[in-house]
């Protein structure tokens, strides 16, 4: 009697719990929306960068290894195909990852660079497109944390029990995340290090 | 099982608990939406409150978009983006689906502000428009220590900005319809489940708990077809509802009551990040 009562409680706690199978389809759904986004604002990242090099030439045409680290950088998120599929292949993710990471060090360097240049600083179009970049970067960080959030439901239900039983029917696999180390480095605000300043203009 | 848990431990838990809560709760909280002006941090006198909260709302009648103003001591130990954006998730500022509302946040020891723009608004007040507004419009007048006119100033240009965008007129803009079947069956599902456990306990009432559940449940997978779910589901749909109702599920839950809190609230725009910062 003990037995068949357990059976029915657990047959109860399935039925209830549900087999997980819409909680994945749903969130399997929010991840590729939630990545669609994040890829869009890296994009929008991307098209800022011409006009942003522009102007800073226009000021600071010296500064040649901050513009190569930015052309250098573009060339690598440029040869990465930026595809929804990206995230379900954990390796050309990380790839990915690098690249954009590589890209926010470049950005960052060239911010930095700026503010040797009273002239540029005051420039109304820098000042434009530094607050257009400003927005980007947190736009990404944003798009970044909505995905993560995405995937930690996602990857909780592809593990757990007894929704993996579910999940490892339908084939669903658990989701690459962004590391917790990129996601510092890029949601910080570029640090100021005076030690390190690059070469002034009057030189 | 549980009850033969010594006492000093489920004591202890019950103590501890609260304690690791708000350890990890350290962030600052998101006041409840009840105005448009959120003084908290009390750089406004009440009167100036009441004549922005004023002029916020006309301007939300007139044109529908929904901009807020939300004044904090401090942000940390977030950065005011971080935290920005928790605010504008919690209070859905602007209509859904046009997404136009705004923020306008600051955090008065940090000397750091923040306009905080809806998905729909990005095109009007871009990065661009809401730095140079917090640059040159607001921040001046915070300099000399005059919240009142730097807010409003900053205010006034948001709201001018705004209008210069053609938005969608107040009052007309209607849901797209049309679902499929999943989102109608989300529809159904509360309902669904009401109804089979109030049917639920007045069949066994009538038939006992074996013929009760049994109706019930037949009833239930009738249903599940009906709304166009397949052979299994309609038959794991049935059996859920016979054991549902054989073991007598009595907890009727009241679904969230408390909506309708007669003060205002945001339409549920939804923001991305966009907007700018800045410092005093």
């Amino acid at each position: 009697m003990k037995r068949v009562f357990t059976l029915i409680a657990l047959a109860f706690t399935l039925g209830l719990g549900g087999c997980g199978y819409n909680t994945l389809q749903s969130t399997d759904e929010q991840i590729n929306a939630a990545w669609a986004e994040v890829l869009n604002q890296y994009k929008r990242r991307a098209d800022l960068i011409p006009n942003l090099v522009k102007v800073v030439e226009g000021f600071a045409a010296q500064e040649k290894e901050v513009f190569l680290g930015v052309t250098k950088a573009r060339a690598s998120v440029g040869s990465i195909q930026a595809t929804p599929e990206l995230i379900n292949d954990p390796a050309a993710f990380a790839k990915f990852q690098a690249a954009q990471a590589q890209m926010s060090g470049a950005l960052s360097r060239l911010l930095l660079v700026a503010e040797n240049y009273p002239q540029l600083k005051s420039d109304a179009n820098f000042r434009d497109l530094q607050a257009q970049l400003e927005g980007t970067e947190n736009r990404i960080t944003v798009a970044r944390n909505r995905y993560i959030k995405a995937v930690q439901t996602y990857n909780v239900t592809v593990r757990q029990f007894p929704s993996n039983l579910t999940a490892m029917l339908f084939g669903f696999k658990t989701k690459p995340q962004f590391t917790v180390e990129n996601e510092k480095a890029i949601a910080e605000p570029p640090k100021v290090d005076f030690g390190a300043k690059p070469a002034p203009a009057d030189k | 099982m549980f009850l033969k848990l010594p006492r000093v431990v489920i004591a202890a838990v019950l103590l501890l608990a609260p304690l690791t809560f708000a350890m990890a709760w350290a962030q600052i909280v998101v006041p409840p939406l009840k105005a448009r002006v959120a003084d908290t941090a009390r750089l406004l006198l009440p009167q100036q409150a009441a004549a922005l909260e004023q002029k916020l709302a006309a301007f939300e009648a007139r044109k529908g978009s929904q901009i807020a103003v939300l004044t904090v001591p401090t942000t940390q130990p977030e950065a005011i983006e971080q935290y920005g954006i928790r605010v504008a998730e919690a209070w859905k500022l602007g209509r859904k689906g046009v997404d136009d509302g705004a923020l306008l946040l600051i955090a008065k020891d940090d000397r750091k502000l923040r306009i905080e723009v809806g998905h729909g608004l990005e095109g009007a007040l871009n990065d661009a428009t809401a730095k140079r507004i917090i640059d040159e419009y607001v921040v001046p007048p915070f300099k000399q220590g005059d919240f009142n006119a730097g807010i409003n100033a900053g205010v006034d240009r948001m709201i001018k900005v705004i209008d210069g965008e053609p938005l969608p007129p107040q009052q007309q803009w209607r849901a797209p319809s049309g679902k499929n079947f999943t989102e109608r069956l989300d529809d159904y599902m509360g309902w669904g489940a009401f109804v089979l456990v109030f049917l639920g306990g007045l069949l066994r009432w009538l038939f006992g708990a074996f013929l009760g559940a049994l109706i019930v449940g037949a009833v239930g997978g009738l249903i599940a077809m009906w709304l166009g779910a397949g052979l299994v589901i309609s038959a794991v749909v049935a059996i859920v509802a016979f054991v549902m109702t054989l073991f007598g599920v009595s907890a009727i839950s009241s679904g969230g009551g408390g909506s309708s809190s007669g003060g205002w609230s945001g339409g549920g725009g939804t923001f991305g990040g966009g907007g700018a910062s800045g410092s005093w």
